[in-house]
Order: C-alpha cells, then sequence, then structure tokens
C-alpha cells in the first residue's frame, strides 16, 4: 500500500499544476458547501427554537378532521352508500368534555394542557373601533403552556384575577386604540353582548399580527362575553420533550378524535421552506463538486494516458490489474482529501468571517448579524461527499488503466 | 543438461484473432542456466515467442509450462505472481519510471513482492546497483543516466526479486557496441555463476554467438534449435 502511494504520489506530482486547480475546485465545494450549511442550518434551528418556544407544542381544535360519519354510512359500512357535502350539524362548538381531557392530559408525564377560548371581539376606546382576538385563560394553566409571561412589559398574567374584567393586550393594539395601562375599554362580542374591561396589562411578542391583534382575558370573562358559557374552542399543550409532539398529537387525535396538530403540522410551510432551501444548497454544492469531479477525472485521465508505458512495465513486472486500478484510485482520492482538507480550513474561515458581518438593520433574531451553526458533522459529510466524487471521478480512468495490455503498449515502443 | 525443465513450451501457438499467426507450434524447453539466444529476420515472431514464455502473453493453443505446472488457464492475477517472483524481463526501452531514482526503480519490485523490508530490501537493490556499475548513481533519476547505465539498472530491476528465468528483448538495440558487450558480460555471468537462466532476442549475430544455444525463428515456426560456444 505504501508502495501504492508512493508510485501515485510520483505520478500526481507530473502534472502538479492541473492537480492543484482540481484540488482546490473540490476545496471550493467543500468550503461553499460548510459556509452555507453554516448559515442557514443556524437560521432554521434558531427559527425552530423560536417556534417551539412561541407556538404550543400540540393544539387541540374544536373541528374534526372529517365530518362525523353518517346514520346512513353506519348502517352501510362496506360503501354501498356515499354521503356527499355533509352539513355540520348546528351543535354548540367548542371541545367536549374539555376539563376531562385536560385532566387526561395533565395525568401524563411532561405533559402541560391548558384550555382556551379564542373569539374575535370588537375593542372600543373612545372613538376607535379595533377587532382582536380574544383568548380567554386560565393564568396558572396557562403559564405552563406558553411564553407569554416573559414579554410582558406592564402587569402580570395573575394581574387578570385583580380586577373583575381585566384585558391585556398587545402593545400595538393598545396603541391602535391608543389605550394606556388601567384604562377601561368596551369589548363588543359579535353576539352583541358588551362588557366594559379594564386594561391591566400589556406584552410585546415581536411578532407584529400578535401584538396588533391579540388580547387575553380570563377564560370565564371571554366565555360570558361570546355568550358561550364552559365552552372551550382549544386545548394548548406543551411537552417536556418536543420531538414527542407528532406522535403524541396522532395519539391524542385517534383518542379524543378532535383534530389535533403538532407545531411541526402548524408550522408546515416553514419547514417546507426549509427543506426547499436544504434542497438548493444541495444542488448547488453538488454542481460545484460535479465539475471539481470532472477536473480531477481530467488529471487522472491524463496521468493514465501519459503513464501508458509505466503502466505496461508495473504490469509485466508483476502488478495486478487490482494493483493498477488502486493505484489511480488512491490518486483521486489523494486529489479528494486534499480538497477535503482545504476545504474544511477555507470553510472554517469562510465561517469566521461571516461571524463578523454586522448588519446595518436588526435582524429577526435582534443581534444584527449571522447566526451561525458550527456542527463538526456538516465537515464531515461535506468531506465525505468530496472523497465520494474524488473516487467515482477516478473509477473510470483507473479502469482503462487497469485493463490496457502490456504487450501491445510494449511491442508498440519498441 | 537434464533434470526438470524451468520453463517448457509445448505446441505453443499463437494467433491473433483476425488469424495472423505469430508464433507456430514452438516446442522448446529452457533447462536452468541455459544462455538462450533467439534470432531471425524482423517479423519472425521473436518478440511474440518472448511475451509467451514470459507469461505476458497466453498461447492459442498449446502449453506453456513453469516449473512443471500448466499456466494456460491460470487467472491474470496469478500469472502477475509468477511474474513478479520467478521471471525478469527486460526490454530494448528500459522503462524506468522517470519520477523515481535508480534505487527506487529496482526497488519498486521488492516492495510489491514484500518478502524483504526496509533496510533489507535496500540493501538487497544496493547491491544490484553496485553489481552493475551503479553504485555511485542510486539516487540519480532515469533521465541524468546514460543509457548504457539506464539498461543496467533496468537489468538489477528485473533481478530484483532474484527470478530464475531473465526473458530480454534487444535490450542492446540501442546501446552502442562496448555498452551492448557490457550487458552479455553480465548475461554471462548471471548464467554461469549465479545459475540463470537467460533468454535473450537479438539482431547482432557476434553477440548471438556468447549464448549457449541458439533458437532461429522464421515466420513463427523454428527453424533451428542448436547448443553452441
Ligand atoms: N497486434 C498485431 N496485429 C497485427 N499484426 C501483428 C500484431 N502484433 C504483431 N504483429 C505482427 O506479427 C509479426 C511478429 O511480430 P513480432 O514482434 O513477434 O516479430 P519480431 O521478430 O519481434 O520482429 P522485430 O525483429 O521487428 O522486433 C510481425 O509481422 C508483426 O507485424
Ligand atoms: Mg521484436
Amino acid at each position: 500500500m505504501r508502495l501504492l502511494l508512493d508510485l501515485a504520489r510520483g505520478m500526481l506530482t507530473r502534472r502538479l499544476r492541473q492537480t492543484l486547480v482540481s484540488v482546490t475546485g473540490i476545496a471550493l465545494g467543500v468550503a461553499f458547501f460548510i459556509a452555507t450549511a453554516a448559515i442557514m442550518r443556524g437560521f432554521q434551528t434558531y427559527f425552530v427554537t423560536q417556534i417551539i418556544d412561541v407556538s404550543p407544542h400540540i393544539t387541540i381544535k374544536d373541528e374534526t378532521r372529517r365530518p362525523a360519519a353518517q346514520a346512513a354510512e353506519l348502517a352501510h359500512p362496506d360503501g354501498a352508500v356515499l354521503v356527499h357535502g355533509v352539513k355540520p350539524r348546528d351543535r354548540v362548538r367548542g371541545i367536549r368534555n374539555a376539563g376531562q381531557k385536560v385532566a387526561i392530559l395533565e395525568a401524563m408525564e411532561g405533559v402541560a394542557a391548558a384550555p382556551v377560548l379564542q373569539a374575535q371581539s370588537l375593542l372600543r376606546y373612545g372613538s376607535r373601533d379595533v377587532s382582536a382576538v380574544l383568548t380567554g385563560l386560565e393564568p396558572e394553566r396557562h403559564r405552563r403552556v406558553s411564553n407569554i409571561e416573559k414579554d410582558m412589559i406592564a402587569g402580570r398574567l395573575e394581574d387578570l384575577r385583580r380586577s373583575a374584567n381585566g384585558i391585556i393586550l398587545g402593545e400595538a393594539l393598545a396603541w391602535r386604540l391608543g389605550i394606556g395601562l388601567g384604562d377601561t375599554l368596551s369589548a363588543v362580542a359579535p353576539s352583541g353582548t358588551v362588557l366594559s374591561m379594564k386594561v391591566v396589562g400589556l406584552f410585546r411578542t415581536g411578532i407584529q399580527a400578535v401584538d396588533q391583534g391579540h388580547a387575553f382575558a380570563l377564560l370565564k370573562v371571554a366565555q360570558v362575553l361570546a355568550d358561550r358559557p364552559n365552552v372551550v374552542n382549544q386545548i394548548l399543550v406543551r411537552l417536556a420533550d418536543v420531538t414527542q409532539a407528532e406522535p403524541l398529537a396522532r395519539q391524542i387525535e385517534s383518542r379524543f378524535g378532535d383534530r389535533t396538530e403538532s407545531w411541526e403540522e402548524q408550522s408546515a410551510n416553514i419547514l417546507t421552506v426549509f427543506v426547499i432551501q436544504n434542497a438548493i444548497m444541495f444542488s448547488v454544492t453538488g454542481a460545484i463538486l460535479l465539475v471539481a469531479a470532472f477536473g480531477i477525472y481530467n488529471v487522472i485521465s491524463t496521468v493514465v494516458i501519459e503513464k501508458t508505458r509505466d503502466i505496461a512495465i508495473l504490469k509485466s513486472l508483476g502488478f495486478t490489474e487490482g494493483d493498477i486500478q488502486l493505484l489511480f484510485l488512491v490518486q483521486g482520492i489523494v486529489a479528494g482529501l486534499m480538497g477535503a482538507a482545504l476545504g474544511c480550513v477555507l470553510g472554517a474561515l469562510m465561517i469566521e468571517g461571516l461571524a463578523l458581518v454586522r448588519f446595518g438593520v436588526q435582524t429577526p433574531s435582534g443581534q444584527g448579524q449571522f447566526l451561525l451553526d458550527r456542527d463538526v458533522r456538516v465537515y464531515l459529510l461535506a468531506s465525505l461527499f468530496a472523497l465520494i466524487a474524488a473516487a467515482l471521478a477516478s473509477v473510470i480512468p483507473a479502469r482503462r488503466a487497469s485493463r490496457l495490455d502490456p504487450v501491445q503498449v510494449v511491442r508498440g515502443a519498441a | 543438461m537434464s533434470g526438470p525443465p524451468l520453463l517448457e513450451a509445448r505446441a505453443a501457438t499463437r494467433q491473433l484473432a483476425e488469424g495472423v499467426v505469430l508464433v507456430r507450434d514452438v516446442s522448446l524447453a529452457i533447462q536452468p542456466g541455459e544462455f538462450i539466444a533467439v534470432t531471425g529476420p524482423s517479423g519472425s515472431g521473436k518478440s511474440s515467442l518472448l511475451y509467451l514464455l514470459g507469461l505476458l502473453d497466453r498461447p492459442s493453443r498449446g502449453e506453456v509450462m513453469l516449473e512443471g505446472r500448466d499456466t494456460a488457464r491460470l487467472p491474470a492475477a496469478e500469472l502477475a505472481g509468477l511474474r513478479l517472483a520467478k521471471l525478469g524481463f527486460v526490454f530494448q526501452f528500459h522503462f524506468l519510471l522517470p519520477e523515481f531514482t535508480a534505487l527506487d526503480n529496482v526497488l519498486i519490485p521488492i516492495r510489491r513482492l514484500g518478502r524483504l523490508h526496509g533496510a533489507a530490501a535496500r540493501d538487497r537493490a544496493m547491491g544490484l546497483l553496485a553489481a552493475f556499475g551503479l553504485a555511485d548513481a542510486w539516487q540519480k533519476l532515469p533521465e541524468q543516466l546514460s543509457g548504457g547505465m539506464r539498461q543496467r539498472c533496468a537489468i538489477a530491476r528485473a533481478l530484483a526479486n532474484d527470478p530464475a528465468l531473465i526473458l530480454a528483448d534487444e535490450p542492446t538495440g540501442n546501446l552502442d557496441s562496448a555498452n551492448a558487450a557490457g550487458v552479455f558480460d553480465i548475461f554471462e555471468r548471471l548464467t554461469r555463476e549465479e545459475g540463470r537462466s537467460i533468454v535473450v532476442v537479438t539482431h547482432d549475430a557476434s553477440l548471438a554467438r556468447r549464448a549457449t544455444r541458439q533458437i532461429r525463428l522464421m515466420d513463427g515456426v523454428v527453424v533451428s534449435d542448436q547448443a553452441q560456444g
């Protein structure tokens, strides 16, 4: 093996410049892969933690995925009857037996659950009307499923209990109403019920849609306003282990029948974008590596042609076809290894360079700089890609070299 | 000369796919210590015969036996192993690897065989170089050597694994008469003193007379096979 390495080195140094060019190509591919992966994964990881942080891990809704089975279908389960366009019965909407379901969930290990009633309402202060989603909640339970407390800039969740009809507003919502802490507004429900509510707190999540369109009140108060006594239309669940969200959501749905969505399902749009981003990243790097692989193919092919005599003499000396094939594979792999090593160094430098970049504007992360993910596995993956590309690129010329008939060559040269 | 032959061709014929016959029905046995010159006009099949005897090519019909073993049906890798351990080739062109020093060139077959390692392998290679007057040139690249030195280095490489049989195809074709005579001196020594067998193809009649046996080829057929000297 040492001998093959020595021979490979001798042959490659002959084509030093060409070899260096293809090695650089591989290195660039590897480096770009590492750097883009750092940016993308950094951003994506931040985003996902953000989602996991802000939104409930599982949301149980007052809907079912499919219309309830109709009597005709139940009577003919073999599909003799097909019922189309089922109109929902005019029943009281809401999750049935919510209290019992919350109790069942809470009994599970590492699960916290909180019932809420979300309803549209019109908030009126002086001459201003702003429509908002009013979420009725139970502060003690809600605190365990949501991070809204962290976002409070005035007052606390418990303050809802302090006054008869307390309300907590998003900061931007308060601005739009022109209202301040301690002021009293009127909340109007679609049913026509009107309640006087006192602003006991303000929050700022940083998400515009939430800050200017959401408000919180006690569950009981929201039920009174919406005229839906004892109704809960969502159960929010938070888990100690987020990775269990999807399987648990499926389990809950099959048990309760209510539509249950994990955070992954609720963020499917964004997660799909990530998949596309990653696919683009992989294809761009793949293209770079492909070009570099062609470079290696080119070098090895040239060496094989140039070294026809040497190959013939090695075979006549007693080197097997396998030896010769390995000899040229090794050259490709050596070029790939050098490219990978150089690329890892280059990639690391690029990441450190990116880390120094400061944006003039605030990014969502608030730091005004790239969020970089420095994962050793990315380096390994990129190097592996480079090696595979290099090895594949040298297979064809290596096989050609191994099949060379020494008799033909020796005859021609004599 | 008696005892089992080192190498034996039995009615060996080499025919190309297009029907051209390079070597026809050649039967000959090579005993240890024989110095055989193969002569004949250009295109008579001398090289073709040498490739058959050197297991570099396979006969289309007939057999080539090395130490009593038929080689015609052995897999290519096994033939390569036999060439590595038991045979040595010298060609008209030296075929030294240009990136490697004289020493490294001689070391290549030794390292591939792997019987000698490290200092022992180096000593063997240096000994061979010294025997052919290349002791001071061991770290030179082939391009820095003269024609005669290159050919002697190539002979040293052919001898690297202590082969029983050396096959040389016009090894003196590119050399002046002094250097050519030097190569034949070496061959004489290898056969007489070391008991190796040599088959050498040559166009030079006076050099051919120095061999102990001369085989004449004509159109791929052995026309005469005589002991001499
Ligand atoms: N691949 C081939 N295709 C066609 N003809 C071939 C091929 N190889 C060899 N020949 C022919 O076979 C004949 C024998 O060739 P060979 O090289 O063995 O002769 P030679 O005696 O060594 O000749 P020289 O003295 O010129 O080296 C020649 O006429 C040569 O042209
Ligand atoms: Mg010839």
